[in-house]
């Protein structure tokens, strides 16, 4: 690898976790070797959460509960809209009530294999542990989760998994528990124990005396930018989808809080590892400005094909059946339609490429459910699926029911993100990070249900319980506003934000984030080649210069001024963008749904090179023009045997 | 300006600020009038059985329980919860409507109906004209103060007497038709408001609303329209 | 499919603008051309924000994360009705449902408590405070019993999940000749007392989150169910009916509303 892209740092490992005692011990162990903070003392201790979902919203309600004094700050008016509310398939829990064979070792063994064995064991193995603990939490609160006509809950099988753990409510699950959490937190503020900060954004870390102690941020209605203080701080900011500008996030969901800590010396792990889900609404236009996606329970019924010839666009009705390239189930005779994610997404974007995709601008599939209506009828289907059909026509103006829906796949989760030990502190004393916002988990791909439970997992038990280590040693000597670092903080944000408003040149800001994200989606997205990642990291830095001298950002500072904001996210996405190319250039292989084109079997299925990639990239900042430093986390596996994923 | 959110405003504790009893007050206040209205009507029907039947009912009113009780004290008990009826009726809408009106300061420039019936949006204005009406038919028919035969007269003839008029059984009629619409959403609202709607009795209930405000409206349309077709005089 | 693809609209815009909360607002007209029926209204709307940057002028400020109808932040109120002329949420309004040469309306929610941030965009923090008054079970993290402790009847299951579908995008107060926001306290007193979990603060519950609604500056219900016709997740009236039986009942139990 050639050194101008990255230079190699000193190797770094998780010490915190008691590797000293059997995997099934080490949490209890962990959690009785922590210092503890006594009751009395915890109301003089202040933690700083940044985020309201599943993960910020959870931590911030446990927190309070147990005494502490916090300061949550979010950027949206109120916590119920963290983008975990969008979730919609279930929670995993390795609660075994169907008898069929799940254990927290199994949970915790598939999430080690769906992750590519990328992922830490330990790290895995706690969140099985703690999973079944989030079920009866959740119901504690009255979470409203699907049930039996016995009156106990119910529970399906998710995303191929061979036991049924998936706890759900409808197609709502993230809603429902984030009202949980966001309920609990409404109770701890009404109690005075939370000091709330809505529609307030993060944009820098404080960093005192190599702990951090504060952050800056932003009103966004009355664009005053002040900072706080606490003992330690918590980013549970989310995941960076919209790196790639169309993807099933939120519109406001963003990097920034992660990115800005990551620019004070918070390591950034694999933010290649990024996952593709199959089955979203194809784009419509140029205007579009997210994707929707669908459960992929769809693809238990619909069959996946695309016309044989190309630019064939006939009414797919009238394209008869030798004339249909069935692909799915022609290279993948034993799974066919239900293969995984990361698979059919790479097939779709392969038949597309071969010019054989439909819709308006050739960048889809059909997902036909004639077979499955001719079968059991359409009552039969609509029972099943009348919701995703409704939600399909709602968008599309199509009845999918006579036309068959069109899918392509779309970005929605991110299993990169800040680096984080077992204890979930990132390499900045003071800095904890949670949820999607930590690498920690998923390893290379992210199973289905998998991302509440992680968020949750984190938020309510893990977090609560190691945080008291660090802070066992407060309060530390108190921080104001004067503080030298502080001030520089503050003045950095403040400087960023009137050269933002300053530039006033010729292209909006959406405009660039559109570029960014196609320049990622065609070059470090699905499928990736040193190629294609050397073209992008060479038009990247063109595109980043061009932000900084012709951006135009309309506006002033002092009042609610949306286009300011997102012109600052979109200078993080920027950033991060060419971290992810190198990062998915170093990594010479394919894993989860990192997939390299130049590394893959005969049979075109994603190759690891477990002899050279068995570790965690964990990414140093440097400044603009000198290269990042890559700190290797070797991953060590003594629990699961590593093996080759196959399908066929 | 503050970075900090709105402080939390201080929840209203009076039993009688809460918007909830305010309804609670308006439905049983309205219930006992429906009941009064229906024992009304059915009394005013006597006026088909002719002037002696009406007037010795009407006498009958004033003497309920004599000679246990003295003279009209059953009237005036009747009197006297039908006032407190009444007023309550009116300090709820009142106080409701105020609370309406500091909810939206600024009015939209364009807004539209979802799907609201007109008895429901006439509700406060009906109940306005309604009161005027009630303090007219007392002058007019109770004291005849303002009937076109005077005080001192049988309330027989002050029946016939003003709805001979035609102006008086238009403005009767009128009044009638918004009593209608009026009890149409009140005794809707008012199971509502007393908890005791739910979706399976949701067409019993719109059901009954419609027949008791029918059968009201109707009851009492057939004296006066009778009197002003000359079926009674 | 390809049929829709050349069709495209003009639309006249006219749209509330006012600066920030303490400034006058007035509706200002706008012209938008090339409109796909295939635009969401929100993607409409950027359309329009881009022109306006590029002008010079300041953009439109309006609510809106998710854009797939389960956060409740956008809305608006589209020729005087919340949410537009379809059952859903702005974001999932196309612009299908409209037609060439049309002239939208298009304001912030308007009511006392929920006073305009900027342009379209609204303080819902209101509701916030009432959640927060009493719209939760008090479950500490850790004191939770195994989940399969107290069954729940799958009917109740059902109905707890019905009324907790509610986003708290704030159209029924929009839409309400009042103000009132009874739907959206209903709607939770309703999830929470239909479960076995959520009867312990019953009560305290209800008469809690009904004196935060009055004190918010919402006006009282009086039953006409505009809310739940513009209401995009359907939360029914029933809902209200069961908040009053509960309140009257909380009463009569010698509650006092407090909170």
């Amino acid at each position: 690898m050639p050194l101008e892209l990255f230079t190699v740092g000193e190797p770094i490992a998780d010490t915190t976790a008691p590797r000293d005692v059997p995997l099934p011990d080490r949490w209890n162990e962990r959690k009785f070797r922590a210092r503890l903070v006594n009751p009395a003392n915890r109301r003089r201790l202040s933690i700083i959460v940044v985020g309201t979902g599943l993960a910020g919203g959870s931590a911030a309600a446990t927190l309070a509960e147990m005494g502490y004094r916090v300061k949550n700050f979010w950027f949206q008016d109120s916590p119920r809209r963290a983008h975990s509310v969008a979730a919609q398939g279930g929670i995993n829990a390795a609660k075994n009530y169907r008898n069929d064979g799940d254990s927290v070792h199994r949970l915790f063994y598939d999430t080690v294999k769906g992750g590519d064995f990328r992922s830490r064991e330990d790290n895995s193995y706690r969140l099985a542990e703690v999973s079944a603990a989030i079920i009866d939490q959740a119901v504690a609160q009255g979470v409203p989760f699907a049930r039996e006509y016995g009156g106990l809950l119910d529970n399906r099988s998710f995303g191929g998994a061979q036991v049924s753990r998936t706890f759900y409510a409808r197609g709502q699950t993230g809603q429902q528990l984030l009202y949980g959490a966001y309920q609990a937190l409404e109770r701890q503020i009404g109690l005075g124990n939370v000091e709330q900060h809505p529609r307030t954004e993060m944009l820098d870390l404080i960093v005192v005396d190599g702990k951090a102690r504060g952050i800056v941020v932003r009103h966004l209605i009355t664009g005053e930018i002040t900072s706080h203080f606490a003992d330690a701080v918590v980013l549970a900011s989310g995941g960076y989808s919209n790196v790639f500008y169309l993807s099933t996030n939120a519109k406001g969901s963003n990097v920034t809080a992660a990115w800005r800590a990551h620019k004070r010396g918070a390591l950034f792990a694999n933010p290649c590892y990024t996952q593709i889900h199959p089955t979203c609404i194809p784009v419509s236009g140029d205007y579009q400005s997210k994707l929707t996606l669908m459960s992929e329970s769809l693809r238990n019924d619909g069959r996946v094909w695309v016309p044989k010839e190309r630019g064939d666009d006939r009414n797919p009705k009238d394209i008869p059946e030798d004339e249909r390239d069935y692909y799915l189930e022609r290279n993948y005779p034993a799974f066919g339609n239900l293969v995984p994610r990361d698979i059919a997404s790479r097939q779709a974007k392969a038949v597309c490429d071969e010019g054989r995709g439909v819709g308006p601008n050739g960048l889809g599939v059909y997902l036909d459910f004639s077979d499955a209506i001719a079968r059991v009828g359409q009552a039969a289907i609509e029972a099943k699926y009348g919701n995703l059909f409704d939600m399909y026509n709602r968008i599309t103006g199509e009845n999918a029911y006579e036309t068959g829906m069109r899918i392509y796949p779309a970005v929605h989760y991110t299993m990169g993100g800040l680096w984080v030990d077992y204890d979930l502190s990132s390499n900045i004393p003071g800095l904890f990070v949670i949820g999607e916002a930590n690498f920690s988990d998923q390893g290379a791909n992210r199973l289905g249900a998998s991302a509440l439970m992680q968020g949750l997992a984190d938020g309510y038990f893990v977090l609560p319980s190691t945080i008291s280590n660090y802070l066992a040693d407060g309060p530390f000597p108190a921080v104001d506003a004067t503080h030298p670092a502080a001030v520089e903080a503050e003045q950095s944000v403040r400087a960023q934000t009137e050269r933002l408003l300053s530039i006033n040149g010729t292209r909006t800001v959406a405009s660039f984030h559109r570029e960014l994200g196609k320049l990622m989606w065609d070059l470090c997205g699905m499928e990736r080649s040193e190629p294609g990642l050397r073209k992008a990291l060479d038009r990247i830095p063109e595109i980043r210069h061009e932000f900084w001298t012709n951006v135009k950002v309309s506006g002033e500072q002092g009042i609610f001024n949306q286009n300011l904001e997102h012109a600052g996210r979109v200078a993080d996405f920027i950033e991060l963008a060419e971290l992810m190319c190198v990062d998915a250039l170093h990594r010479n292989e394919s894993c989860g749904g990192h997939f390299r084109a130049e590394s893959q079997t005969p049979e075109g299925e994603a190759l690891r090179d477990d002899e050279n990639y068995a570790y965690v990239a964990a990414w140093e900042y440097t400044p603009e023009g000198e290269p990042p430093v890559l700190h290797r986390e070797a991953l060590e596996y003594e629990y699961v045997h590593l093996a080759q994923r196959s399908y066929k | 300006m503050t970075t900090q959110p709105a402080q939390r405003r201080a929840p209203k504790t009076g039993r009688f600020d809460n918007s909830v009893v305010k309804k609670t007050v308006m439905a049983v206040s309205g219930i006992i009038m429906i009941l009064y209205l229906l024992a009304h009507m059915v009394g005013n029907l006597k006026a088909f059985s002719g002037p002696e039947s009406f007037n010795s009912y009407s006498g009958w009113i004033r003497t309920i329980g004599e000679p246990a009780l003295p003279a009209q004290t059953a009237l005036w008990i009747i009197r006297l919860v039908l006032l407190a009826a009444v007023v309550l009726h009116f300090w709820a809408a009142i106080s409701l409507w105020r609370q309406a009106r500091r909810a939206r300061p600024v009015p939209y420039v364009t807004k539209k109906r979802v799907q609201q019936s007109f008895a429901s949006r006439t509700v406060r204005w009906g109940g306005l004209i309604l009161a005027l009406f009630i303090i007219w038919h007392i002058l007019d028919l109770t004291l005849g103060a303002v009937n076109p035969v005077g005080h001192d007269s049988t309330p027989y003839d002050r029946l016939v007497a003003s709805f001979s008029n035609i102006p008086i059984t238009l403005f009767y009629v009128v009044s009638m038709v918004l009593l209608g619409l009026h009890l149409r959403h009140g005794i809707f609202a008012a199971t509502q408001t007393l908890g005791q709607t739910n979706k399976r009795r949701e067409r019993a209930v719109n059901g009954l609303a419609y027949l008791v405000a029918g059968v009201i409206t109707v009851g009492f349309l057939l004296v006066p329209l009778s009197v002003a077709f000359g079926l009674i005089d | 499919m390809t049929s829709t693809e050349t069709r495209t609209m003009s639309l006249t815009l006219r749209i509330w603008r006012q600066r920030d909360r303490t400034k006058k607002g007035k509706m200002v007209t706008y012209h938008v051309t090339d409109v796909s029926p295939d635009m969401s209204f929100l993607e409409m709307l950027d359309v329009l924000n881009e022109k306006l940057i590029l002008d010079g002028d300041d953009p439109v400020a309006f609510d809106h994360d998710c854009r797939e109808g389960i956060c409740g932040s956008c809305g608006l109120m589209i020729n005087g009705i919340a949410h537009g002329p379809e059952q859903t949420t702005v974001c999932q309004l196309h612009m299908r449902s409209f037609s060439d040469g049309d002239v939208l309306d298009i304001e912030p929610w308007r009511a006392g408590g929920f006073p305009v941030v900027k342009d379209l965009a609204v303080d819902r923090s209101a509701f916030d405070r009432i959640i927060s008054a009493g719209g939760f079970i008090s479950a500490p993290t850790g004191t939770a019993p195994e989940a399969h402790s107290t069954p729940v009847p799958k009917k109740n299951s059902d109905a707890a999940f019905d009324a907790a579908t509610c986003i708290g995008c704030g159209a029924c107060v929009a839409a309400c000749p009042n103000g009132s926001a009874m739907l959206f306290t209903a709607a939770k007193v309703s999830h929470l007392g239909l479960m076995p979990q959520g009867q312990p603060e019953r009560d305290s519950r209800v008469l809690k989150m009904v004196a935060q609604q009055d004190a918010e500056d919402f006006g009282g219900c009086s039953n006409i169910g505009e809310c739940s016709a513009v209401c995009p997740k359907g939360i029914s009236m029933e809902t209200i009916s069961r908040l009053n039986h509960d309140l009257l009942g909380a009463l009569r139990a010698g509650g006092v509303p407090t909170s």
